[in-house]
Formats: C-alpha cells, sequence, structure tokens
C-alpha cells in the first residue's frame, strides 16, 4: 500500500515540476544557498530529484551489494568474536540500505521500483565491490580502506541539501567509522601476527589500494555530475579533493601497519604538504563501471538469484496480508 | 559419568546447539527474501553467536583445562560436536530454515525456560538472558510459518513439505541420555517429559493456524547428542575452522 501509493506520485510531481519558471528555481537555489535543508514536500526542480533519486539509490544498491563480499568470509571468520563483529557490520549495511531506500522513497520512487532498477542493471552500485575478497586480511582491508574512503566521501553528506538524505547519513557515518575502526584492528592483528599473516595483510593492501583509490570516480576534469551536484550541495567536495585527503590519511597509517603501499610514485611533498600519487588507471574504473570487473556477473548472478528464490514467500505474505485484511473487514 | 562431568557436557552441548546453528543462518546472508529479513536473521545469527560464546566460556571454566571460547568452537572434530541432528540440516529454501528453526525454538525456549532455576548458578544466568532473545526469535519464526502456511497454494505445500522433512528430527530433542538424567537429578535441570508436552501442544497450536498438518511420529533420527553426525557437518566445520586449523596458534 504505501510502495503503491509512492507510484502514484510520480506523475502528480512531474506535472508540478513540469513549469519550472526561472523564478522557482532562483527561489530553490537561494534556499540552498542560505543552507536551508529541502524537505520532501517542498518545490524542487526536476533535475535535483533526478539526481538525488539517482545518488540515494546508487548508494542504497552499494549497501546491498557490499554484504556479499564480506558475507564470503562470515562463514570462515577466524574466531566467534571476529565472526560477531562482521555479522553485525554486514547486518549495519542491511540498515544502511533499508533506509537509505527510504530517503529514496521521499522524492517519489518507490523501493520495489529502485531495486527493479538494480536487478535490470539499469542502476549502479560502488565498483569496489566487484572486487573478490580472496583472504581474510580482505576483510580488514575493506573496513580500514573501503570503509575508511566510504567516510571521506559520506561525512559531507551528512550537510547535504535535501534533509532525508542527510538525517539518513548522520546514522550512517556514526556505523561506518565504527567498521573502519574494526577493518583497521584486524590490519593490525594481522601485520604483528606471523609471517604469512603479514604476507597475508600485504597481500591485500597490493590489491585494495587501487580499487579504494577509484572510489572517488572519475578526475573532476571528466566529472559529468559534478558541477550542478556542487551548486545544489549535494555535493561539497569534489571527487580529487576527497581522494587526496584520503591518500594523506591513509599512507601514514600504512606505515604504522609496517606495508608498503603498492605506488612506486607516492612520496610526501613537503611543500603542499599532501602525498604526490602515481597515475590512476582509469581504464580498470571504465571497465568495471561497464560489468567487467572481476565479479560483477557473479554479484549480480547472486542478488537476483536471491530475489527470485524468494518471489514465492513475498507472494504468501501479500496473499496472508490480504486474507486477513478481507477478515477483519468481514468481521 | 559423575555430575561435573554431565554438567560440563551438557553446557558443552548448549553451546554447539547455539553455533550450528548460528552457521546456519551465516550461510543465508544476502540470500533472504526480503531486506527486513536480512536484517531478522543477522540478529539472530548475532544471539546464537553471543550464547555459543557464553556457554563455550562456561564451559571453558568448568573443565578448567585453559581451553577457551574458540578452541572450543575451532578445534573439536566433528564427533566431539554434541549438538542436535536437527540444527546441521541443510539450508534449504525459506521455509525450511523456518522449520528448523520454529521446531528447535519451540523446544530451546521452554529448555533455557527450567534452566533459570536449576541448580548451578552460572548456567541459569546465561539461560537467564537467552530466553529473553529466544521469545521473541520464536514469535517472529512462528508468524512466519503462519503466513507461509496460510498464504498461497505454494507456500501452503512448500511449508508443509518442510515441516514433514525436519520432524523425523525432533526426536531427539526429548530422549533423554545419561547427561539430561544427571542434570535433571543433580542440579533440578529440565524435565524432559513435561517439555515434550508443552512442546506438542505449542508447536500444534501454530501449525493449526497456519492451516499445516502435524505430522504423525513415526521413525526419528538420532545420535547428534552422542556425535554420531549426518554427513553435512564435516563440510560446516571444514568451512568454519579451516583459518584456525591452517595457521595453529596465530591471533587475529
Amino acid at each position: 500500500m504505501y510502495t503503491q501509493g509512492l507510484d502514484q506520485q510520480g506523475p502528480a510531481n512531474e506535472r508540478r515540476e513540469g513549469v519550472e519558471s526561472p523564478a522557482d528555481i532562483a527561489a530553490f537555489q537561494a534556499r540552498i544557498d542560505a543552507e536551508e535543508k529541502i524537505e520532501a514536500k517542498d518545490w524542487m526542480p526536476a533535475a535535483y530529484r533526478r539526481t538525488l533519486i539517482r545518488q540515494i539509490s546508487q548508494h542504497a544498491h552499494s549497501e546491498i551489494i557490499g554484504m556479499q563480499p564480506e558475507g564470503n568470509w562470515l562463514t570462515r571468520a577466524p574466531t566467534l568474536k571476529r565472526k560477531a563483529i562482521l555479522l553485525a557490520k554486514v547486518q549495519d549495511e542491511a540498515g544502511h540500505g533499508l533506509y537509505l531506500y527510504s530517503a529514496g522513497e521521499t522524492l517519489g520512487t518507490s523501493r520495489d521500483e529502485m531495486v527493479n532498477d538494480l536487478l535490470t542493471g539499469k542502476a549502479k552500485y560502488s565498483s569496489i565491490f566487484n572486487y573478490p575478497t580472496l583472504s581474510w586480511a580482505d576483510i580488514g582491508a575493506i573496513g580500514w580502506l573501503v570503509d575508511g574512503a566510504a567516510i571521506m566521501n559520506q561525512i559531507p553528506l551528512c550537510r547535504c541539501s535535501y534533509g532525508p538524505y542527510a538525517r539518513a547519513m548522520v546514522r550512517v557515518c556514526k556505523e561506518e567509522s565504527f567498521h573502519q575502526r574494526q577493518g583497521f584492528d584486524i590490519m593490525l592483528k594481522l601485520s604483528r601476527g606471523t609471517e604469512k599473516q603479514k604476507e597475508m595483510a600485504q597481500d591485500a593492501l597490493n590489491r585494495w589500494w587501487w580499487p579504494s583509490i577509484m572510489m572517488f570516480g572519475p578526475s573532476d576534469t571528466d566529472s559529468k555530475h559534478s558541477a550542478l551536484s556542487m551548486a545544489w550541495k549535494i555535493k561539497r567536495f569534489s571527487n580529487d579533493e576527497l581522494r587526496q585527503k584520503f591518500i594523506d590519511v591513509t599512507v601514514p597509517q600504512a606505515e604504522f601497519l609496517g606495508l608498503r603501499v603498492p605506488d612506486s610514485e607516492l612520496e610526501f611533498d613537503t611543500a603542499t604538504g599532501h602525498y604526490k600519487f602515481g597515475a590512476i588507471d582509469w581504464q580498470e574504473l571504465r571497465e568495471v563501471i561497464a560489468g567487467n570487473g572481476p565479479c560483477n556477473r557473479q554479484r549480480m548472478a547472486r542478488r537476483r538469484k536471491a530475489h527470485d528464490d524468494g518471489s514465492w514467500v513475498r507472494a504468501a505474505a501479500r496473499a496472508y496480508g490480504d486474507k486477513q485484511a478481507a477478515k477483519k473487514a468481514a468481521a | 559419568m559423575n555430575k561435573e562431568l554431565a554438567l560440563l557436557a551438557y553446557v558443552t552441548r548448549l553451546g554447539d546447539n547455539a553455533l550450528i546453528l548460528a552457521q546456519r543462518m551465516v550461510q543465508a546472508v544476502t540470500l533472504c527474501p526480503e531486506l527486513e529479513e536480512e536484517l531478522a536473521n543477522a540478529n539472530f545469527g548475532l544471539d546464537y553467536i553471543g550464547q555459543a560464546r557464553l556457554f563455550y566460556s562456561y564451559a571453558g571454566k568448568l573443565e578448567g583445562k585453559g581451553h577457551s571460547e574458540d578452541d572450543f568452537a575451532f578445534l573439536r572434530d566433528a564427533h566431539e560436536y554434541r549438538n542436535v541432528l536437527l540444527l546441521e540440516q541443510p539450508n534449504g529454501h525459506f521455509g525450511d530454515m523456518m522449520a528448523r528453526e520454529f521446531l528447535f525454538e519451540s523446544f530451546y525456549l521452554l529448555q533455557l525456560d527450567a534452566l533459570q532455576s536449576c541448580d548451578d548458578t552460572g548456567l541459569a544466568e546465561i539461560a537467564a538472558r537467552a530466553v529473553k532473545e529466544i521469545r521473541y526469535h520464536l514469535r517472529h519464526v512462528s508468524q512466519w510459518i503462519v503466513r507461509l502456511g496460510d498464504g498461497t497454494d505454494e507456500s501452503h505445500a512448500r511449508m508443509q513439505q518442510a515441516i514433514n522433512d525436519h520432524w523425523p528430527y525432533t526426536g531427539e530433542l526429548f530422549s533423554a541420555d545419561a547427561v539430561d538424567v544427571l542434570l535433571r537429578s543433580d542440579f533440578n535441570g529440565p524435565d524432559l517429559d513435561v517439555i515434550r508436552e508443552q512442546w506438542q501442544a505449542n508447536v500444534a497450536a501454530v501449525l493449526s493456524e497456519a492451516t499445516l498438518g502435524k505430522p504423525d511420529d513415526g521413525w526419528m533420527a538420532s545420535g547428534g547428542k552422542q556425535g554420531r553426525h549426518s554427513e553435512h557437518l564435516g563440510y560446516l566445520l571444514a568451512e568454519m575452522q579451516f583459518l584456525q586449523r591452517s595457521h595453529p596458534g596465530a591471533n587475529w
């Protein structure tokens, strides 16, 4: 019922927004510039709505698909404590997906529609989750690097101009920083452990470093969505600014762990106070986004299978709900 | 067997039941039919891992040989595990998982409830904590039995089959061996005959609301409590234990 209601809301909004007078747009931009939060029922340009739906649903899908690479080590976690922490983390990701879909629904697109866009391949999710988790150290590396990069991206989103998204991100960020600490703790244990454990940690860093750097997206000169998102204060910092910040924070952490960052050109520039780093293989990122990463097909196949296998359960729950409603109506 | 060994065996069994079911739940992560069920499944799995840790830590204390919770979990072979066979059964589909959890938790809730007032304080304290968790699990899973039983023709058929398939594993829950007998006589532990009657009544009530038939008690599988398991457990443990086994003595 709830989602059907949302489905019907779409055309009404489109009509209302069909006439976007320059005065409306100027008034909207003035609110943004004054750092006012835009709420679900407020007028907004159709392009602003579309941009947010795209971004929020991608974010939600990333949380859901992101459960898979980590879930891959749940059955093999080395201690009961680690198993519990990892399961709690994967559960948090499901929770993030849930409240991000809810934030998306406030914009007039139902969760079913968003999920359908994921399943048909129309909607994307973060490229990082198309890489495999090959050892336990990868679970550490994901927490440390991937969640670390996600936090860099997401903390500014807590001040995003769209209220429901900003509020969802406050909660998400709190949990992400806990995940990041847990990931670093796994790496710390491994890097202070046996030779084999150290090798495991270094190998994980070797494989996850560049994909993590790519998580910030194309460089500013090639980013097609950036300028408008900045003007609308959906985005606060450019891809390259955030990437640099991440590298500056993370390299000393790698040094603390006694691990080598796999970039021979990495060098601290005393003049700028930033690390200089080597060239990013943008072709790799383009391939992964185009569906040709190591795990794209596997991740989507698993998601589709879970969705298909669950269809009889969802049908039963609907049928049962209808029966109960009919009984109540008859009583 | 003396009463101390019986208590140790009993607590270890409780830990084994909790861990094996947790491991099965963990295997279902990212495969649930709804996002809300992902949250519930992970939540319940976390409860069971937590219970396993409490039972194993207490078992280590009772045993007095310096074994940690992880030694119990990761360094025992299949024949040393004493979980009931019901819990090691493969996940199957969502209805199978619900059937397994429903039949077990209908028992486990009564078992924990009785253990809260047993004469061993350590065990009673863990039971008092666990019983709260299992009470809400059972409410959740019972609702699914009803929804799936009284949903569509397809879900009714699948749910009935799932109940039928898991039924022969329920006998073991109530067949008291020397450990159960000593726990009852020396620690004021659960009376399995009384629990069985309550279980029958509670299960029958939910199945009836779900428009499902209650299977007849025919042949019942047994052996899990004595360490004679199905083929499934070896694979479950091989996967779960591999890091500890291939890196002896490492810290994680």
